[in-house]
């Protein structure tokens, strides 16, 4: 709870302000009683009808007064309270942007996102209750303490037993339920968890008429979660009647010390009076607090749950901007005069990627996924990976723009080590798409602007070409401005496909990767696909990780990956003489070829 | 105008819809009341007998010990009883709130497993979850407290009311002209918050889509740096729920003070009227402290009941949201004499089949398709040609709009969905797998499978060698959206899951897109073992697959150009020789 006070920082005024005008209410209120009391004392005594209207007004001035208070206090808690939200959301929010892959990996997209909302909304109104009602509570408790003490110290000493016993039943309660809250809330992430799954997967769980069970399964789910509310709510319900016993039972105790302290004659009936109705005050705040309990019962817990989102850091440190800057100076002054035929970049190496004994083992994974790997693929040329599943194809190329980093030996774009490159830079350099087409909410345009953000429509237009998908934009009555709904669901997956690829294009990446991304294209479409990227600039350096062995034959250079370990490395006809693997994927995808090359 | 009639009308078509939701559990309610009784009474006894103790301590040397021992024991004997009383009252109302948000998300669930398709795909997931958490959430907090204030809070109002009328009847009349101000005024925030909290509601939704949307595909924001302007977006959002947020919360609160302020006025002029009446000799001053107190804890209630209706509004607004979730038009129900499609033989018959996922937009029209027993159809076309639609037609995920499908000569709008969709096994494209073991998963279409039978079909699917490699073999978890597997292999577990069950028919969507080269000839192997015998459709790339076929359906934007097999369509010279030929033009 404590860090994340920090973002009530910028309403420490509202923060203060809001329980101040509370307790000045408070203090009004208690006027009241008194003036009561002059109206009965003085008033009906004298007979005095203008001293009782007077006094009437007064009454009501003290309302207004009240009132104002109040409505003041009220909207600065409620200022302070949104405006925490607010920005305690947009800061939440950013940390999870910048976690790493390994971070995302081990906490699933649908705790993010009750973290983001749920338990926000309960800090929230947490927060806001608190400033309302934390001041206003114990001021009350021991404002009537003090009050107490001031009429009589041996029945006042009841108070000093009663408060400290109702505040052990309170905080005691508080304690229990802490925890138990926590597995509440537990048990709805694993409800929102099954609906969410139920919705992306649904097509299956129909397919297999799977829908029953999943009812059953989710139901096991919910009731799993209602009988622990059931149970945190029967402890938190003892806070009411427990307070309750303990004043009545203190009250009783201050009637029987009471008559004794009149029968000797230290204190008045009144004062005996008096004494009750401050009791029964307490009582009547302490009401309050404990319904404020369970509030912040449940708010702290969100707290701790969003704390610890804060508390994961991302693994991978930045490079330094400045160390950088001056790194790459002192290489371009190295290659002064190394100007690189058709380029416009200024750059640092003969030598686009260098990996350089690269081992990967992801987190909590037993194995290595990558081992010892060395390769050198200079600027402008095409590179295809290829290898079977779980070669580790995907792991080779998340590693150039380090969205993972490697574990042993070092990954070097442009002559540079990619950890001494600040994060953004060395990113913008590389254009990734990925086996999984995702696009966005929003239009074709404001997708592809992803890549850039003041891509002309030439710019665009360009890139749509290369990637095979001017076509059907054209044809959407829309065309760049027609709307993609979320996760691209109106558009099929081969035209997803084509636009992530316009959309890696528009960047005008050094470096592009294309991650098995033409698996849902046709053969046609994707050799027409690997032409255009042929014909495009000279200087871009390319990766195809592909299954199909016609996709990559014609690259500069092929890396054969197996189990995680290069076999192979060179062009087509040296893989095909040299390397058994690659043999074996190709003649498996050109039956008709195989018998050639033996008589050969 | 128009707008807030409508809202109102929703406001007590909800309630109305709540109620029937808290039939059920009329006894736990029963029980509460009387439980809130109990506790009302003796609280309001409680002060009676305090104050008759008082008249026994009078002054120095008047005290009457014996009959103040006497009200005491009364009083400790009222407190355990009240005590007991509301801790009962407590525990029924939690009992109620959870058993019907309980109820509620159930209902809700088992919506979204009849919707139809044509709603999910166009809804995003984010805001149907947060329907389903957050709104509901929502509404089991302001039910809770509806429960236990609302109950309380009108039965003290009676039972003061009662104590009043019997001490003087024109100060209770003051008090009971003067309420309804209170009342007015409580009512006339919540009118005008409605709208807030409807805002709200709505804004926080579509944030929820894009938090959704965002992290789900993190790594692609990463990916292209889009992490600034991805947080301006955010903050936009986040910025206009701050301020939705600020007034609905700030105008609601207002509703406490403002009632209390009318309270002090109820206060004021009950002390007025009396003190006047008490110097006529109308009552005594003992009297009129007794009613004073009374006032006092008269108008309390009001206090918390206007505030427990603010929460109310905010919390039927959310009912509202979830209602309209678990009344959207669910898909077709089953005919009453639907049939149970058993004895598949495999004949698949299409006939003028009319379909377009949008009315404007026509796309399959006139399509007939007479598939025999065992026969494969090869679905191919250019990327983005539809070819997803027949699937979508042939597992009735979304109904033709005219013509008709027959299955073994059963219109499938005629047989049970389950019947019909369980006669096919699917492969899919996208792989998904249901949070849990591998075994699970495997299982999915044939629970009763013994360890033999699931083994043999992992090996048949070439899943077994990496399954066994995982840490816990079969019963390894998989995480949320499998993210501890690779693609590939979660599409050899989705063919493992269909080796498993081997339904008469298949239908196979690109299903072997992320599987190495070497794997997948062995996997077509096992896959040709399958089809043997039995009818299937393949939405396919490679060619072997396609020469093979019995029947090819070429498609194109939508519709289905051209239809029959390797050779015929070579010698029509049309799109497919094109396509085909474009093949080896590398």
């Amino acid at each position: 709870m404590k860090k994340l006070l920090v973002y009530l920082k910028d309403y420490k005024k509202e923060s203060v302000l809001a329980p101040l005008f509370k307790m000045l209410e408070a203090l009004f209120e208690l006027f009241v009683p008194l003036v009561m009391q002059q109206i009965i004392d003085v008033g009906i005594a004298n007979r005095d009808k203008g001293y009782i209207v007077r006094m009437c007004l007064v009454m009501v001035v003290l309302g207004v007064i009240g009132l104002t208070c109040s409505l003041t206090a009220q909207f600065f808690s409620a200022k302070a309270a949104v405006g925490f939200a607010t920005k305690l959301r947009h800061a939440l929010f950013a940390h999870i942007q910048r976690l790493g892959y390994t971070e995302l990996d081990t906490v699933g997209t649908s705790t993010m996102i009750t973290r983001m909302t749920s338990d926000i909304n309960q800090l929230q109104s947490g927060v806001n209750m608190v400033l309302r009602l934390f001041m206003r509570s114990p001021f009350i408790v021991f404002g009537a303490m003090i009050m107490a003490f001031t009429i009589n110290v041996k029945a006042a000493l009841i108070f000093v037993v009663t408060i400290p016993l109702l505040s052990l039943v309170v905080f005691g309660i508080m304690m229990i339920t802490i925890p138990m809250f926590k597995r509440v809330q537990a048990a709805l992430d694993r409800v929102l968890g099954k609906t969410r799954e139920n919705l992306t997967g649904v097509r299956v769980i129909r397919a297999f008429a799977k829908e029953e069970e999943e009812i059953s399964e989710f139901d096991k789910s919910n009731v799993l979660l209602t009988y622990r509310q059931i149970r945190v709510g029967k402890i938190s319900a003892l806070t009411n009647p427990l307070t309750n016993v303990i004043v009545n039972l203190a009250i009783a105790v201050l009637l029987w010390v009471g008559a004794i302290q009149v029968d000797i004659g230290i204190i008045t009936q009144g004062a005996v009076v008096a004494l009750v109705n401050y009791m029964s005050q307490i009582l009547v705040e302490l009401v309050k607090l404990a319904n404020l309990i369970v509030t912040i019962t449940k708010a702290v817990a969100c707290a701790g749950r969003i704390e610890k989102v804060f508390d994961m850091t991302p693994e991978m440190q930045d490079g330094d901007a400045a160390a950088f800057a001056e790194l790459t100076h002192v290489q371009s002054q190295k290659r002064k005069g190394a100007v690189v035929k058709g380029a416009m970049r200024q750059r640092h190496s003969d030598y686009a990627v260098e990996f350089r004994g690269v081992g990967l083992t992801y987190k909590n994974a037993g194995a290595e996924s990558l081992d010892q790997l060395n390769f050198k693929i200079k600027h402008g040329e095409t590179v295809g990976i290829i290898g079977g599943t779980g070669s580790g194809k995907s792991s080779v190329i998340n590693l150039i723009p380090r969205y993972y980093d490697a574990t042993e030996g070092e990954v070097l774009v442009d002559g540079i080590n990619v950890k001494d490159y600040p994060m953004e830079v060395l990113r913008d350099k590389v254009g990734m798409v990925m086996q999984k087409a995702v696009l966005f909410k929003g239009t074709i345009r404001e997708n592809l602007q992803w890549g850039k953000k003041d891509a002309t429509e030439k710019e665009m237009y360009r890139a749509l070409d290369i990637a095979q998908a001017r076509e059907f934009v054209d044809k959407k009555e829309g065309g760049l401005d027609e709307p993609i709904t979320q996760g691209g669901k109106n558009l099929s997956g081969g035209q997803r496909q084509r636009l992530t690829i316009a959309r890696a294009l528009v960047k005008q990446p050094e470096i592009l990767v294309l991650d098995d991304s033409a698996s849902a294209l046709d053969f046609a479409t994707d050799a027409r696909l690997r032409k255009a990227l042929r014909e495009m600039d000279a200087s871009m350096t390319v990766f195809i990780v592909s299954q199909r062995a016609a996709s990559i034959m014609h690259a500069d250079q092929i890396i054969v990956l197996d189990d995680g370990k290069i076999v192979g490395i060179g062009k087509h006809e040296e893989l095909l003489r040299a390397c058994e693997v690659y043999q074996e994927i190709y003649y498996s995808q050109f039956p008709e070829k195989a018998g050639k090359v033996v008589t050969e | 105008m128009a707008k807030t009639e409508k809202a109102k009308k929703m406001d007590t078509g909800t309630l109305k819809k709540v109620l029937h939701y808290i039939r059920q559990y009329r006894w736990y309610v029963l029980l509460s009341l009387v439980c809130a009784a109990i506790t009302v009474a003796l609280t309001l006894y409680i002060p009676i007998l305090t104050g008759e103790a008082i008249d026994h301590i009078i002054d120095k040397g008047l005290v009457a010990f014996g009959p103040i021992k006497q009200i005491i024991l009364k009083i400790v004997i009222a407190v355990l009883a009240t005590a007991a009383a509301q801790w009962l009252m407590n525990v029924c109302n939690n009992r109620i709130t959870y058993n019907v948000v309980h109820d509620i998300r159930e209902g809700a669930f088992r919506k979204i497993e009849i919707l139809p398709l044509k709603y999910i795909d166009s809804h995003s997931y984010g805001e149907i979850v947060s329907r389903v958490i957050a709104d509901v959430d929502q509404f089991a907090d302001g039910l809770l407290m509806g429960f236990t204030q609302l109950f309380s809070g009108v039965i003290t109002i009676l039972g003061t009311l009662l104590f009043m009328l019997t001490i003087n009847g024109k100060i209770t009349l003051v008090v009971v002209l003067v309420t309804p101000v209170s009342l007015f005024v409580a009512a006339f925030i919540a009118k005008k918050t409605y709208t807030m909290f409807h805002m709200q509601s709505v804004t926080r939704g579509e944030q929820t889509a894009l938090i959704d949307e965002m992290i789900g595909n993190q790594k692609i924001v990463q990916a292209f740096g889009q992490e600034d302007e991805v947080l301006a977006r955010f903050d936009e959002i986040n910025e206009r729920l701050g301020k939705y947020s600020l007034k609905a919360i700030f105008f609601s609160s207002t509703t406490n003070p403002a009632t209390r302020f009318v309270n002090s006025l109820v206060y004021t002029g009950v002390g007025l009227t009396g003190a006047l009446i008490a110097i006529s000799g109308g009552i005594t001053v003992g009297q009129l402290s007794c009613f004073l107190s009374y006032a006092n804890q008269y108008t309390k209630p009001f206090n918390e009941i206007s505030g427990v209706i603010t929460e109310l509004q905010n919390a039927i607004a959310c009912a509202a949201r979830i209602f309209e979730l678990i009344e959207e038009e669910p898909q077709v129900p089953e005919a009453e004499n639907a049939v149970v499609l058993d004895d598949v033989d495999g004949t698949v018959t299409l006939r003028d089949v009319a379909f377009s996922y949008v009315p404007e937009q026509k796309l399959i029209r006139d399509f007939n398709l007479s598939v025999k027993q065992g026969q494969r159809v090869a679905i191919v076309g250019p990327t983005g040609c539809g070819k997803t639609t027949v699937i979508n037609l042939l597992m009735r995920f979304y109904d033709v709009n005219s013509g008709s499908i027959q299955v073994s000569g059963t219109d499938i709008r005629e047989a049970t969905r389950a019947s019909l969709r369980t006669s096919f096994g699917m492969v899919l494209q996208e792989t998904w797998l249901k949070s849990g073991t591998i075994r699970e998963n495997l299982m999915m279409g044939k629970p009763e499978a013994t360890e033999t039978e699931m083994i043999a079909a992992a090996k048949a699917a070439h899943a077994h060698s990496f399954i066994k490699r995982m840490p816990k073999g079969y019963d390894t978890i998989i995480t949320e959206d499998g993210g501890n597997l690779s693609q590939g292999q979660k599409q050899l577990l989705c063919i493992a899951r269909v080796m498993l069950c081997l339904p008469p028919m298949l239908i196979l969507d690109e299903a072997t897109s992320s599987i190495d080269t070497r794997t997948e000839i062995k996997i077509q192997q096992a896959f040709a073992r399958m089809m043997e015998g039995r009818t299937s459709f393949i939405v396919a790339h490679r060619l072997s697959t396609i020469k093979e076929a019995d029947i090819i359906l070429v498609m194109k934007d939508g519709n289905i150009i051209e239809q029959g097999n390797h050779e015929t369509l070579l010698a029509q010279g049309g799109f497919y020789a094109n396509l085909y030929n474009s093949q080896f033009s590398m």
